[in-house]
């Protein structure tokens, strides 16, 4: 597997909500990024950066505008409707409750996102097999949801639920995983936890993952590349290289020449 | 057993037995779908015009059931197409096809009513094969086949890959979607089968009844909402299974009810007042309940 193989361009992606109003915003301004296979990606930047926006868009969410690509693994996904991206993307999101449907049983929920991007046909959802399948993935987290198949997602503290999220959105190894401050609604503790879990199954999988955060010693602490946005442009874009050895003072001495702009640290929230 | 209870226990069998189908759509689309569908007074009304019609027509009775069920599956998936395609909320589209039917079912029927006394129905061809006459028991067994058959399917399909990715979206649409289900197409075809269920109750009730009527539809989504409601109170449906017993338990109660209020004098033009004060009851405790404690409850979705 060569090091340098790109597994996700990003090409002339600019991203405009309600054009034509007063409320026009240009959420993405023009982005180019090429993700290599097995990158871990840190992403952080100010409040409506554009970090969300970007993996909406990488998801599917909405397509870029006119001029704008997205391919992935070769296969230019461009306009796909959400559903049809999902097969090369596992999400999860801040909220746990978007990640998990929680009327139904942790059983039921892995059986959905076994399979991820296969046509779905009239055989029985789960069996002994897949059964067997959820409980080997979900003893390693020890979170004991081994033995609980059978519990609605529901009843489920919120680092569970996450966990069980984390489980859905890799367990059929999708090409790019993407997380979405997908701690920051836990306690310090659990999230934690959840970070640790994410490490362990981005490592073991060789996991492609481009992962937003609002802590910048976590973003220089976590994966192999770190990207900083700024009013819907990538202003700082450091490899494992440049990246060893920076302090979160050397990053904000990069944000404020790259943006021009002065840390507030209040106002743009990005925490020490 | 006194004849009075006997007729009574038939009554509300035969009719728990095949209402019990509204249940089960309503439970489809109100509870797993989380789409409250209104096209349901409509659909039961085109099983019966379209199986009146058929058979009047000297169709086989058991084509003619058939085509009702798939007529009711054309009405449903239009009205999740009216949702998921043209954005139109899921009440509104309900209504839109109720209203609509109602001249579509004028249309199929040519006419307000058909009697089916001297037709042949479903019920004479199971009897001359048997060579027996039409009676109460034999059109009980007919319907606890049936209902039968039906629930042994769902309680299949609804575990199926397919069922499954069904009952998720009306839990967590997005998540659906992130895992590359378009749930559009499972909304379709969750309504569809729903009134697919609803209009084979219509062509079972016309041919019971020996005639199809433009109005005998009204009413019939509360009817279900009742029956729904009261299997829940019982049952308490946490799977597949339980969710279709309630429908049957709360069917079969709901008509024993009616029915003995029926014998006991009540007029059969309070019924769908009673009904409606069963449900608005049954839909206000809960509220009261929290109110009662102190708890906040968020006003209710005016969509
Ligand atoms: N659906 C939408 N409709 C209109 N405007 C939107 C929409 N989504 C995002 N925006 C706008 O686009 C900009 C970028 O928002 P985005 O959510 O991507 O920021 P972010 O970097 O994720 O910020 P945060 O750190 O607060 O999550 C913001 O100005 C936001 O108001
Ligand atoms: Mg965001």
């Amino acid at each position: 597997m060569g090091e340098n193989k790109s597994l996700l361009q990003l090409e002339g992606i600019t991203k405009i909500f309600s054009r034509g109003t007063i409320d026009e915003v240009k959420a993405l301004d023009n982005i180019k990024l090429d993700v290599n296979a097995e990158d871990y990606i840190t992403i952080i930047g100010s409040n409506g950066a554009g970090k969300t926006t970007m993996l909406n868009l990488i998801a599917g969410v909405f397509p870029p505008e006119r001029g704008g690509k997205v391919i992935i693994n070769g296969n230019d996904i461009t306009g796909l409707s959400e559903y049809k991206h999902a097969a090369y993307i596992g999400r999860v999101y801040q909220d746990p409750n978007i990640g998990t449907a929680t009327k139904m049983t942790i059983e039921e929920n892995l059986a959905m996102a076994v399979l991820r991007g296969q046509t779905r046909g009239l055989r029985a959802a789960s069996n002994k097999q897949r059964r067997e399948l959820f409980r080997s993935t979900l003893a390693p987290l020890g979170l004991g949801l081994e033995d609980r198949l059978n519990a609605m997602v529901g009843t489920l503290s919120s680092g569970q639920r996450q966990a069980v999220a984390l489980v859905m959105a890799t367990i059929s190894k999708p090409a790019l995983l993407l997380l979405d401050e997908h701690i920051a609604n836990l306690d310090p503790r659990t999230a934690q936890i959840v970070l640790e879990l994410t490490e362990m199954i981005v490592r073991q999988e060789k996991m492609t993952t481009m992962m937003v955060t609002h802590n910048m010693e976590l973003a220089l602490k976590y994966g192999n590349r770190l990207i900083m946005m700024h009013e819907g442009k990538i202003v700082v874009d450091l490899n494992q290289d440049q990246r060893t050895g920076l302090t979160i003072n050397d990053l904000v001495t990069a944000f404020e020449q790259a943006s021009g702009r002065k840390f507030i640290e209040d106002k743009i929230l990005l925490r020490r | 057993m006194p004849p009075i209870i006997q007729g009574i226990l038939n009554t509300s069998i035969s009719e728990g037995l095949v209402y019990a189908f509204i249940a089960i759509g309503v439970f489809l689309t109100l509870r797993v779908l989380a789409f409250p569908d209104l096209t349901v007074d409509g659909s039961f009304v085109v099983g019966g015009s379209i199986v009146a019609v058929m058979i009047a027509g000297g169709y086989n009775p058991f084509l003619a059931t058939i085509v009702a069920f798939v007529g009711g599956l054309a009405c449903g998936a239009i009205t999740g197409l009216l949702n998921t395609k043209l954005r139109i909320p899921a009440l509104l589209a309900g209504i839109l096809m109720m209203v609509g039917l109602y001249s579509v079912n004028l249309l199929i029927m040519g006419r307000p009513n058909i009697p089916l006394l001297r037709s042949v129905t479903m019920f004479d061809s199971i009897a001359s094969w048997f060579g027996m006459a039409r009676s109460t028991i034999l059109v009980i067994i007919v319907f606890a086949v049936i209902a039968f058959i039906v629930f042994m399917l769902l309680n299949w399909f609804l575990r199926t890959e397919i069922g499954l990715a069904l009952r998720a979206s009306g839990d967590n649409e997005q998540m659906v979607r992130s895992l590359g289900v378009d749930t559009d197409k499972n909304i379709l075809l969750g309504v569809a089968i729903s009134n697919g269920l609803v209009a084979l109750a219509g062509a079972l009730v016309a041919q019971n009844q020996q005639f199809s009527d433009v109005n005998m539809g009204i009413g019939m989504i509360v009817m279900g909402l009742a029956a729904v409601i009261i299997g829940e109170a019982l049952i308490h449906p946490r799977g597949v299974t339980s969710m279709l017993l309630a429908a049957f338990v709360g069917t079969f109660l709901y008509r024993l009810f009616i029915t003995i209020a029926f014998r006991l004098g009540l007029a059969p033009g309070n019924l769908k007042l009673i009904t409606a004060l069963l449900v608005i009851i049954a839909m206000a405790i809960p509220y009261i309940q929290k109110k009662l404690r102190h708890e906040w409850m968020p006003p209710a979705a005016r969509w």
